[in-house]
């Protein structure tokens, strides 16, 4: 433990000291600490996990509210320059596929903050409205493999015998499947019906991806929760619980499940990074998002040809993607030492 | 600890940032092979030095260098001698022209065997096995056009010094037109009726019907003669069941300038010099190595930027990519004629998903696209001049017609200047309108929405993104799709993306005519080669367009046997098609190939293969 630790971790003991005095003068019950305050508190001391949350939020906030400010710039500055939108209504799909003929493959400038390609197009309304798509698509894929893979591992690992074989089998089988010549059968059998269900290509598309994705990546959280239930479901808080009458299911996800939330939520940071990088594989054998979507792992795909003449065009996503799969990493890292209710600090 | 962990982490985070850039130019610049990666390694430089060039003057940077070179005559300074290296993106992996899979494989047949006579880069025949090219003038074709008789040289003898006879040409025929030896080129000898020697130098084709192409058999790269001695066991099931002609396959005998010394299929093949070539006093090269693999930006490195090969094929590189490497100033492109017309084709049937297996059968309208206001709407708010310009660069020509070569049979009556206004003019007259405060055009409540499918490359995507530009400005909006060039253009009838089911309402590709009479080009829009469910999606026709008088035009183009007379046909077929806006013709590409400036010899081919003349090329100084 380092010098900080030890002063930050005095520092704690002062302030309850003092609390516990003040409390004893004035008689105000001060709040007790809770498990997730603690987490909270463990959390905000990790400076990396900090950093990754404020760099999540910023591009959180880039992709969701950006385009509001920057609309108004971009449509502004073209104005001046002579490439006006012809669309009476504008919207960040209007810029994404706006040519801008007067600017091509330029270096950022003042017109185009990060750009143009060879056709033109504005990087940063790309970017943006890639940052949608590839954000949107890593955690909601995230969320649909965390949550199968944690309750077919939980089952497993809780019931054991001859559930667990069946399920652990079905995850081997599951690990087995060749993934990419998978995905290409699943995206032929159902894009039609589906984008025909959704109404758009974009919404369509997203929802086969999601899915896709999120269906072909729980196994390893699946065999990671297994573990962890398997060793908890022995020790003596689960056999106290047992033993006041609680439900197995309220063991299972009320006691159990918290205690084993460290790997899952790793696993779960993984998850993120590697969909968004499923997708933009997808995208370039041609049956992810339709080709002028600007996913972030399309537009470096784009960029890498000209990565002589205009390496901005690959840089910057590439930079974004890198970023966004870094800081869910650190995020992850400091959740898990945070949540961890044996690393006391 | 904290502290530790973020000096970790900052060093990691370096590292992934050079890898993740190395990675980004992995792609482009790592070819499995050994020739570009050489040039990958001195790459860089040269190309920053180029790309400088190129941003202070990127239209004069090619063809500045030229003043440089020392116009000596080619006799001067050469020395014979040493290895000519070429350059395919695709590895040949056979070198029969009857069995071969691309045209990478029939240039390299090119180097070993020769036709009766070839087409040079005007499309004019050049007497290659046979002594003159037969005319009405001297003979050779007979009167009512029912047969042709071609005389050969004499003393030519095969690669292993036995003479090549009248006997080897008719046994290309039979072996070709077994339906059992699964030849490639068996359309090309449909017409043949029968081939025989009326002496051992001449051969007389009688044809089944009177044709006006009498030039399509053994001629040009399609038509190059095998050696009977070699072959004769190998025709029907044979020639690719059994052992003996898969070898024969991989090693033929051939009459060229050059024969086989070593074939590794799907990575090189080196040739050597024919010592029984007619001409062998003037085979300039030892040997010739033709090495396949990579892709087209490091084949433009590897000829313009490093010299590391005198000849690339094919360098279908973004303009803006293009240009740079051309700056390096080793090369010379190679373009001309035409790589055939990219067009956009209408689909006259209904795509819509909702109508299952129906979906693009020729019962099935399409309820937008029918109407020929709207088509011709579409036609003209295309903008052909940011497509060549911004994408295609030296590769391709803005063009208004379907059918570009040869050029005696082009149409040039038509124009194609973009025009918004008459577009959304036209649009409004076919009842689509602009409802207040939308984008999108309507029709009794529908929208005026169109999918766009293609093939995924890079040009392809950039065409696609201008057109849906284009097409919005005029109240329409594209759905855009890309599809894997293998599933596009392979016609498996199982998959649902091909360019023969066409499930959108548009697509593009580029295609070629195959034989210089444009018969089987103009076939291809005819009521009879419609595709459908039927016929197993195998026929040429994926717009689904049927007309009566297109039908009865093409009637009276194939009957037709006065060259004039049909090039004037020719160009009202191209313009009956434009008009009707059954296709929307582009950019009439011109792929260029390039060559090392100290070689001389590559011109640049329609009609048959670039290596046509190889046994010509020589270095200069």
């Amino acid at each position: 433990m380092s010098e900080a630790d030890q002063a930050l971790d005095g520092r704690t003991t002062v302030t309850t000291t003092s609390a516990l005095s003040q409390q004893l003068t004035t008689g105000i019950a001060i709040k007790p600490r809770t498990l997730l305050g603690d987490a909270w508190r463990r959390f905000r001391r990790h400076r990396l996990a900090m950093f990754g949350v404020a760099t999540l939020l910023f591009f959180g906030l880039s992709v969701s509210l950006g385009p509001l400010i920057y609309q108004g710039y971009l449509l502004r500055q073209l104005e001046q320059e002579g490439m006006p939108i012809s669309n009476p209504h504008p919207d960040l799909r209007a810029l994404v596929d706006h040519l801008d003929f007067l600017s091509l493959m330029t270096p950022p400038n003042s017109i185009h903050l990060l750009g143009t390609d060879d056709l033109g197009r504005d990087l940063l309304a790309r970017c943006m409205y890639g940052g949608r798509v590839s954000l949107a698509v890593g955690f909601v894929a995230m969320i649909i493999a965390i949550s199968l893979g944690t309750f077919v591992g939980a089952v497993a690992g809780f019931f054991g015998g001859s559930i667990d074989q069946i399920l652990m089998r079905i995850t081997d089988l599951f690990l087995s499947l060749p993934v990419i010549p998978f995905i290409l059968l699943t995206v032929y059998l159902f894009r039609d019906p589906v984008i025909l269900a959704m109404g758009s290509p974009e919404t369509g598309i997203f929802m086969i991806v999601v899915t896709v994705i999120g269906c072909l990546a729980w196994m390893q959280t699946a065999r990671i929760v297994r573990a962890s239930f398997l060793s908890l479901k022995e020790k003596e808080f689960v056999e106290a619980a047992t033993a006041l009458g609680v439900g197995t299911w309220a063991i299972m996800f009320r006691h159990i499940l918290p205690n084993a939330m460290g790997p899952i939520i790793v696993a779960a940071t993984l998850e993120v990074g590697s969909a968004i990088i499923t997708e933009s594989t997808l995208s370039f054998l041609g049956v992810g998002f339709p080709p002028d979507t600007p996913t972030w792992g399309r537009l470096v795909t784009d960029g890498s040809q000209y990565l002589q003449a205009a390496p901005w065009l690959a840089l910057f996503p590439g930079a974004l993607i890198f970023l966004a799969v870094l800081s869910i990493n650190f995020l992850g890292d400091g959740l898990r030492d945070a949540l961890d209710p044996r690393s006391r600090l | 600890m904290t502290h530790k962990r973020l000096w970790t982490w900052l060093v990691l985070m370096v590292t992934a940032t050079t890898l993740l850039s190395a990675c980004g130019k992995k792609p482009a610049q790592t070819p499995p092979t050994t020739a570009p990666v050489a040039a990958t390694t001195t790459a860089p430089v040269a190309s920053t030095a180029a790309t400088t060039a190129a941003t202070t003057a990127p239209t004069v940077a090619p063809t500045a260098a030229p003043t440089e070179i020392p116009t000596v005559a080619p006799t001067a300074t050469p020395v014979a001698g040493g290895t000519l290296k070429i350059l395919y993106a695709q590895a040949i992996t056979v070198i029969n022209p009857y069995q071969s899979t691309g045209t990478k494989d029939l240039d390299g047949a090119t180097v070993i065997f020769e036709p009766l006579a070839r087409y040079n880069q005007n499309d004019e025949l050049v007497p290659y096995l046979a002594e003159e090219i037969p005319t009405l003038a001297n003979g050779g074709i007979a009167k009512d056009s029912k047969s042709i008789t071609w005389k050969l040289k004499k003393d030519v003898k095969w690669s292993d010094g036995t003479p090549f006879t009248a006997d080897d040409v008719i046994f290309t025929w039979q072996y070709c037109s077994n339906p059992d030896t699964g030849c490639v080129w068996m359309s090309v000898f449909s017409n043949v009726d029968k081939v025989e020697a009326v002496d051992p130098t001449t051969v007389k084709v009688t044809w089944k019907k009177a044709t006006s192409n009498p030039y399509n058999v053994f001629v040009s790269n399609t038509g190059m003669i095998i050696q009977k001695a070699q072959f004769a066991n190998c025709v029907g099931k044979a020639a690719i069941a059994d052992a003996a002609c898969q070898k024969a396959n991989l090693a033929p005998i051939g009459t060229n300038a050059y024969k086989l010394k070593e074939f590794k299929p799907g990575d090189t093949v080196i040739y050597e010099k024919n010592p029984n070539y007619r001409d062998v006093a003037n085979t300039f090269f030892d040997t010739v190595e033709i090495k396949g693999g990579g892709d087209s930006t490091s084949a433009a490195r590897a000829v313009c930027e490093t010299g590391e090969v005198d000849y690339a094929w094919n360098l279908q590189v973004p303009a803006a990519v293009l240009t740079p490497i051309l700056a390096a100033g080793k090369c010379d492109t190679v373009a001309g004629g035409s790589f055939g017309v990219e067009r956009i084709n209408i689909n006259f049937t209904n795509p819509d998903p909702i109508l299952g297996s129906k979906r693009s059968e020729p019962d099935q309208p399409n309820p937008i696209l029918n109407d020929l206001k709207v088509r011709q709407a579409i036609a003209k708010a295309i903008d052909r001049k940011p497509i060549s310009e911004q994408l295609y660069g030296p590769a391709g020509a803005p063009t208004c017609n379907i059918s570009v070569v040869p050029l005696a049979f082009t149409s040039t009556a038509l124009t194609c200047e973009r025009d918004l206004e008459g577009a959304k003019k036209l649009l409004d007259e076919a009842g689509w309108v602009l409802p207040d405060g939308k984008s999108i055009r309507e029709k009794d409540g529908k929208p005026l929405k169109l999918t766009f499918q293609t093939s995924i490359n890079t040009i392809r995507q950039g065409v696609q993104a201008i057109v849906k530009t284009n097409l919005a400005d005029a109240g329409i909006q594209v759905d855009l799709k890309a599809i894997d060039p293998g599933v596009f253009f392979g016609s498996d009838p199982g998959n649902p993306d091909t360019l023969q089911k066409f499930y959108t309402d548009l697509q593009m590709y580029t295609n070629t005519p195959s034989d210089i009479g444009l018969d089987s080009y103009f076939v291809s829009w005819t009521c009879a080669e419609v595709n459908s469910s039927k016929v197993k999606w195998s026929k040429a026709n994926d717009t689904r367009y049927c007309s009566k008088d297109y039908d009865a035009l093409y009637t009276q183009f194939t009957a037709e046997l006065d060259p004039a007379k049909r090039a004037d046909l020719a160009k009202k077929l191209n313009d009956f098609l434009v008009n009707d806006v059954v296709v929307i013709p582009l950019i009439n590409r011109m792929t260029p190939n390039g060559k090392s400036k100290t070689l001389e010899g590559p011109t640049y081919q329609t009609f048959d293969s670039v290596l046509w003349n190889i046994q010509s090329w020589k270095r200069t100084s």
